[in-house]
């Protein structure tokens, strides 16, 4: 069977113009394919930032919440309510909001304000310059590094800024491990001076985090909270909540699906057409074959290596290709949102295999129909 | 008396519907023996192609048999046929269908690669046959580089490369001069018949009738005439 490949191969290849057609199509496609789904699950990862980075096991929240950002302020008696359950290590509030930061050079700039629970620093990001404990010094505040990093000005430690009228000092510079979906940079301050530094509501939690002793724990910490008028969720389940809400709710999901299927669209039709007039050139010389003596099953193989080495080759050279310049793009766009995952690497690998399914299988009814003694006949 | 190679009792092929048939071969019945080199001719639309097709086992029978080495061919399945064909018989086509984006070697070796031997042993058999057709230099180029005498070369190494008992030329000479046509059968009859190969020749070309042991003449689906070292027997 080898010979025979072998002989697929290089009738394939030795056309160069159908190959690089076909190449091209299906690079073309993957490349789009991985480009919008990444750019999707960029925007998803980016749109759980806050959830990642601070990275608590449970999540008690309003039930109406849909978005990290969109927090509605949770009454206090809540958090002793939910210490109380059984099955909790620990329960800390978490101070999310939105704050105008006033720049040397007059600009303003909105900010995400994170406040930690004074007591506990529980979620506080990894620091690259600064010692933790400065953060309850006066007016302490730590910044982000990430994309949103140089709207702040590029600071230092000991960089000052304004936010409503209070001094602010920045005492640590942290990275975490994704940058928010809205291009605000990010600071991080205690629970404390977070709410006396912005402007709140009556009610001044956002969240707050819980630690079950154990999982098995934290199904009744749901239940518990559920009879409290709230909801519970795990790191993951509110991640999945985010990530339903931009599917589902803001069209951003269902814009993002058609020009994928678009995308694949292009492909199979490029890659099914080319293979097709490829066949078609070559039928007389699959019906010399047949008459020579080979088997209907050896020219399927035939034809099915041909699609699929070059749905292989297009499906590497769109991943690189996408690669690349997402790579590249993110290098020089700081806010662009673009996230290869292995999600959308085997989707793109199934639609290939559609594309290349598709195409011999077009090929395919073709050569099995044609008779060797057509050839004869000339 | 010389060994029958290919036997056909009262073949029939018809093509069409009932109410618009066409009757291509009617009650044909004939032998080829080993060391034979035998012309089935005739004018256009005669049938001639038709009976080479189905005596090759490539288009099946209406009624009739088809024995070749003591095989019917039409009981055998179509993976039977198939090998039947790869191993048994060496076709060389009337447009000798060369694949031109394989070299001439690759496009001799084929045979043997759909036997799955092995690629180098193959290509190295294949440069070897094409050294018998004259052809040794010409072996690294796409066949659209050669002539049409040089292309039917490749054909005839082609079909000869896995040493079939039985060698089978639909027009060979069509596409040549008629100097190119005598000069490639007299190659044939001179270099490849042998007493354990029969070889069926289809052709109207008058001009290579010399070298026939017999000549079928065929006219509406029926032999008509049998002509034996210039004398006819029927």
């Amino acid at each position: 069977m080898r010979g025979i490949l072998r002989i697929a191969l290089k009738l394939l290849v030795n056309d160069r113009g159908k190959f690089t057609a076909l190449i091209v199509g299906i690079t073309f496609a993957v490349f789009l394919m991985v480009q919008l789904t990444s750019v999707f699950s960029g925007i998803l990862k980016k749109a759980s930032a806050t959830i990642i980075n601070i990275g608590a096991s449970v999540w008690v929240m309003d039930p109406a919440v849909n978005n990290p950002l969109n927090s509605i302020q949770l009454p206090d008696y809540i958090l002793d309510s939910v210490r109380s359950i059984n099955g909790v290590k620990y329960a800390v509030p978490l101070y999310a909001g939105v704050a105008l930061v006033k720049l040397h050079d007059g600009f303003y700039q909105p900010a995400t304000v994170l406040g930690l629970d004074d007591a506990s620093l529980v979620g506080r990001p990894q620091l690259i310059a600064g010692k933790i404990e400065d953060i309850f010094a006066d007016n302490g505040f730590i910044v982000v590094k990430d994309e949103e990093f140089p709207k702040l000005g590029n600071p230092e430690l000991g960089s000052t800024f304004e936010i409503n009228d209070h001094r602010a000092v920045v005492v640590g510079i942290a990275r975490v491990s994704s940058s928010t979906l809205f291009g605000m940079p990010t600071l991080y301050t205690t629970f404390r001076r977070a709410i006396q530094y912005i402007p709140s509501p009556r009610f001044t939690m956002a969240y707050i985090l819980v630690e079950p002793k154990s999982s098995q724990d934290i199904p009744h910490i749901k239940a518990q909270v559920a009879q409290a008028g709230y909801i519970a969720r795990t790191n993951s389940e509110f991640q999945q909540m985010v990530a339903d809400y931009y599917k589902y709710q803001t069209g951003i999901g269902t814009n993002i699906l058609i020009m994928t299927l678009i995308s694949f669209l292009v492909g199979l039709s490029v890659c099914g057409q080319t293979f097709y007039t490829f066949v078609l050139e070559n039928l007389d010389k699959f019906g010399a074959l047949k008459a020579i003596g080979a088997k209907g099953y050896e020219l399927v193989f035939m034809i099915l290596f041909q699609t699929l080495f070059t749905g292989f080759c297009g499906y590497g050279l769109g991943v690189g290709l996408s690669s690349l310049l997402i790579a590249i793009a993110k290098k020089k766009v700081p806010n662009y949102a673009a996230d290869i995952t292995y999600f959308n690497l085997g989707l793109a690998f199934v639609m290939v295999l559609i594309i290349s399914g598709v195409s011999s299988f077009i090929a395919v009814r073709k050569v099995i129909k044609v008779e060797p003694f057509d050839i004869f006949r000339g | 008396m010389a060994e029958v190679a290919v036997k056909a009792v009262d073949l029939v092929k018809w093509f069409g519907a009932e109410e618009v048939r066409t009757y291509a071969v009617r009650e044909v019945s004939f032998e080829a023996n080993f060391g034979e080199m035998l012309y089935i001719t005739g004018p256009s639309g005669s049938g001639k192609t038709t009976l080479l097709s189905v005596i090759s086992g490539i288009l099946r029978p209406n009624a009739g048999t088809v024995v070749v080495e003591d095989k019917e061919i039409w009981r055998l399945t179509p993976n039977e046929l198939a090998d039947f064909r790869l191993h048994t018989i060496g076709f060389v086509f009337q447009d000798f269908h060369l694949f031109p984006k394989l070299t001439t070697v690759e496009n001799v070796a084929l045979p043997l690669i759909l036997k799955k031997q092995d690629w180098d042993e193959s290509l190295r058999l294949a440069r070897k046959f094409l050294e018998v057709v004259g052809l040794e230099d010409r072996g690294d180029l796409p066949p659209n580089k050669l002539s049409g005498g040089e292309q039917q070369r490749v054909a005839l190494a082609r079909a000869i490369v896995s040493s079939p008992d039985i060698l089978i030329f639909d027009e060979p000479t069509a596409s040549l001069d008629g100097a190119t046509g005598r000069k490639i059968i007299g190659f044939i009859k001179e270099n490849l018949l042998n007493e354990h190969r029969c070889i069926l020749i289809v052709s109207h070309d008058a001009r290579i009738f010399e070298f026939a042991d017999r000549n079928l003449k065929m006219e509406d689906g029926r032999i008509v005439e049998i002509v034996s070292g210039g004398i006819s027997e029927k």
